[in-house]
């Protein structure tokens, strides 16, 4: 039972961190409808910013850990959306009314130019960052087994559910919430009726690279190591994420991301680590084939 | 009319002035993205990390971005007709006697080429080598340029025929010869039995499955440490007979080998030679089965699918099985490939199946062509030759074929030297 009950926090953990990649995923499918592939990358190059700043901060001398962490996240969200933004700007725009094949090729491309670009400007090896946030409450202890939530899983929780309420706020509310609705109902009739397509779409990548790059960060810390290959497999399960949550669903997204990560906890607590990407992979396998729509999205149907 | 509206939310900016702006935009750009990436580069200082500064390769990054982009404005501006008078002029593959003329020159020669002067073991070697990836790239070029379809895993199939070949061989002691139809059909059933969930569904599903099932089956290798002796890999893997005759120097008691049969002193070139001719034969067979496939009904589907899917549905083409067939042909030609390589190297590991190995295969038949199986065998000699050049050239391997494979994406979709015409026309088309 407590043992349960941790894998269900690092579950949880784990699942915000995808759901918050997800969430990239489904908003570009919904609006623009395609994968895309570079988003794993986005993270990636999130992860890496956030490394560079807390180095960067390590060495100035700042050791206020809530000043560091605010610092971090924003350099981090600010450099990477500008990545974001550029990517939709180089690789895609040019594309936009292209055969279907273009765009994805286009995409694959610029995810296989990204990793090449980070693992030749910042070296092969992994980057090993200290601890920020240490410690942890003690949740239950029963049996010799303690039930242990960390400082930093508090942390990724709790940041994680103020991104998604401010997130849903901005997509429910705002002027530029509705333009990214109306666009993904129907761009055409929302460019007559006088939304700036370009600019939606620009906005969308945007947002979503700062949510990548959030979870980007949030993975630096949590685990310590990144390297120039996390953007595929992350990119891959919050994929799935997306695809369980129902392609295009805002709230599927990150159902789907925490129950990938709950998924992802409990096969390697009880079954084998080793096989814990395969989970999540037969998972989107299954999905496809019983359910294609996923949890919360509507069946798809193709128009001439 | 999206495109009409889109022009008229965002004019293009005119004169020298604009265009200035516009270069000058896109180096303030290129300097937010450079600063924490290039300028900044985090370097381990035993288990800390410490920071270093690059801000003169920011400056060279930001120039290029600026003289670039300047260029690029003056090319679509005011230059634009000799822009496209050079993208005219650059080589559409002429048709007919020529080319064909050509394509023989080019087999008879990479048939005499281990038997020419200059000819030496490396030269034999790196045309194996090149060979496999042309290999590769005609059976993924049915895949992804016949069908349409994007296969990001392809190397899966290549590691199936490879270590299905390597098992067959090492547990039950069969021969190459017997085992390569059984690796390339093993591979088959594994595209089948992954096709068949997701190609009912729209072309990205596949996409991205694709690349799952890749790395599923890598760490599948890695992890069944019984069956595949996981990273240590399979070794000594048996080499293939030429009929029955072996190339060892001392062959088993009561065999004759290769070198004995014909009276020639041994020679561990002859073996060489042999995987050589080996390959392109399989290369070659793999050429005229594709270019006759795709004068069949089903390879003529093949191509309306990819250009149109609904249209192919209401025509009465079943598109899953149509693609289901595209997949397991191409993915039995990448089983082919694998059980060539494990014989030719002798041993195999995970490692040689990696995503870069897929990324590669498909940057092969996206520059060279869709569809074109000539423009496979150019990528491919580019690919392959471009690393021994200069260990420079094979460090920015991957990052050039990635830009190039969205630049050529942007201006010729069809490949460097593709043509996404129709293998076979109604009336005098041709």
């Amino acid at each position: 039972m407590e043992y349960f009950l941790q894998q269900l926090v690092n579950g949880l953990t784990l699942g915000a961190i995808y759901g918050l990649i997800a969430l990239g995923y489904t908003m570009v499918y919904g609006i623009i409808g395609m994968i895309n592939f570079a988003h794993g990358e986005i993270y990636m190059i999130g992860a890496f910013v956030a490394v560079t700043t807390f180095t960067l901060l390590g060495a100035l001398g700042i050791s206020f850990v809530p000043l560091a962490l605010v610092v971090v996240l924003l350099v981090s969200v600010g450099f990477t959306a500008a990545y974001g933004w550029t990517i939709e700007r180089v690789a895609y725009r040019p594309l936009r009314g292209a055969p279907r094949l273009a765009p994805l090729i286009s995409a694959i491309g610029m995810s296989i130019f990204l990793q090449n670009y980070v693992q030749l400007l910042q070296g092969a090896r992994v980057k090993p960052l200290p601890p920020v946030i240490r410690g942890g409450f003690e949740l239950l202890h029963a049996n010799r087994f303690s039930v242990q939530l960390s400082y930093i899983q508090c942390f990724i929780i709790v940041l994680t559910v103020i991104l998604i309420a401010i997130f849903t706020l901005v997509i429910a509310r705002t002027r530029l919430g509705r333009a990214q609705r109306a666009c993904e109902q129907d761009r055409t009739m929302a460019a007559l009726l006088g939304v700036d397509v370009d600019r939606t779409i620009s906005l969308t990548f945007v947002i979503g690279a700062a949510l990548a790059a959030v979870a980007g960060m949030m993975v630096t810390m949590y685990y310590g190591v990144i390297d120039f290959f996390i953007g595929f497999l992350a990119g891959l399960k919050a994929f799935t994420a997306a695809v369980l949550g129902g392609i295009g669903s805002l709230p599927g997204a990150m159902l789907g991301g925490l129950l990938i990560g709950l998924v992802e906890a409990f096969y390697s607590a009880y079954f084998s680590i080793e096989y814990k990407d395969v989970a999540a992979f037969s998972i989107l396998v299954l999905v496809l084939i019983f359910r294609p729509s996923g949890l919360l999205g509507r069946p798809e149907v193709e128009k001439v | 009319m999206e495109r009409a509206a889109a022009s008229i939310a965002a004019p293009r900016p005119g004169g020298l002035p604009g265009r200035l702006k516009a270069a000058l935009a896109a180096a303030g750009v290129a300097l937010v993205l450079a600063v924490p990436l290039v300028g900044l580069r985090t370097v381990d200082q035993g288990g800390v990390l410490g920071i270093e500064t690059r801000w003169d390769w920011v400056a060279i990054g930001v120039a290029a971005v600026f003289v670039g982009r300047l260029a690029g404005g003056l090319l679509t501006g005011p230059w634009a007709h000799l822009m496209a008078r050079a993208g005219r002029s650059l080589p559409v593959l002429p048709q007919g006697a020529a080319v064909r003329g050509l394509a023989f020159a080019a087999i008879g020669f990479a048939i005499a080429l281990p038997f020419l002067p200059f000819a030496n073991r490396y030269i034999v070697d790196l045309g194996t080598t090149l060979l496999i990836y042309v290999m590769l790239g005609w059976g993924l070029n049915v895949v992804v340029g016949l069908a349409g379809l994007l296969d990001l895993g392809y190397v899966a199939f290549y590691a199936v025929g490879a270590y299905a070949y390597a098992l067959l061989a090492l547990n039950f002691g069969l021969s190459f010869w017997i085992c390569l139809p059984f690796a390339g059909l093993l591979a088959a059933l594994f595209g089948i039995g992954l096709g068949f969930p997701v190609l009912r569904l729209r072309g990205d599903y596949l996409a991205i499955v694709t690349l799952g099932f890749g790395e599923m089956i890598r760490i599948i290798l890695i992890n069944w440490q019984s069956l595949t002796h996981g990273p240590n890999g399979l070794a000594s893997i048996p080499r293939p007979s030429f009929f029955g005759l072996p190339f060892e120097r001392v062959p088993d008691p009561g065999v004759t080998s290769f070198h004995q049969f014909f009276g020639l002193d041994f020679s561990p070139e002859h073996r060489v030679v042999f995987l050589y001719l080996l390959i392109l034969s399989l290369a070659l067979l793999t050429n005229l089965f594709v270019l006759r496939l795709r004068r069949l009904p089903l390879g003529r589907a093949w191509e309306a699918l990819r250009e149109d899917e609904i249209a192919c549905r209401a025509l009465g083409i079943n598109p899953t099985n149509v693609k289901l067939s595209a997949f397991a042909i191409g993915a039995m030609l990448g089983g082919f490939a694998g059980a060539f390589f494990a014989t030719r190297q002798g041993f195999i590991s995970p490692e040689s199946f990696t995503f870069i190995e897929s990324a590669t295969i498909l940057a092969i038949v996206v520059l060279g062509g869709m569809g074109s199986q000539v423009g496979v065998v150019l990528a491919a000699a580019f690919l392959v030759l471009l690393p021994e050049i200069g260990r420079e050239f094979a460090q920015f391997r991957m990052l050039i074929f990635g830009a190039a494979m969205i630049l050529i994406m942007i201006w010729r979709p069809q490949g460097l030297l593709g043509r996404r015409d129709p293998t076979v026309r109604l009336g005098r088309g041709r």
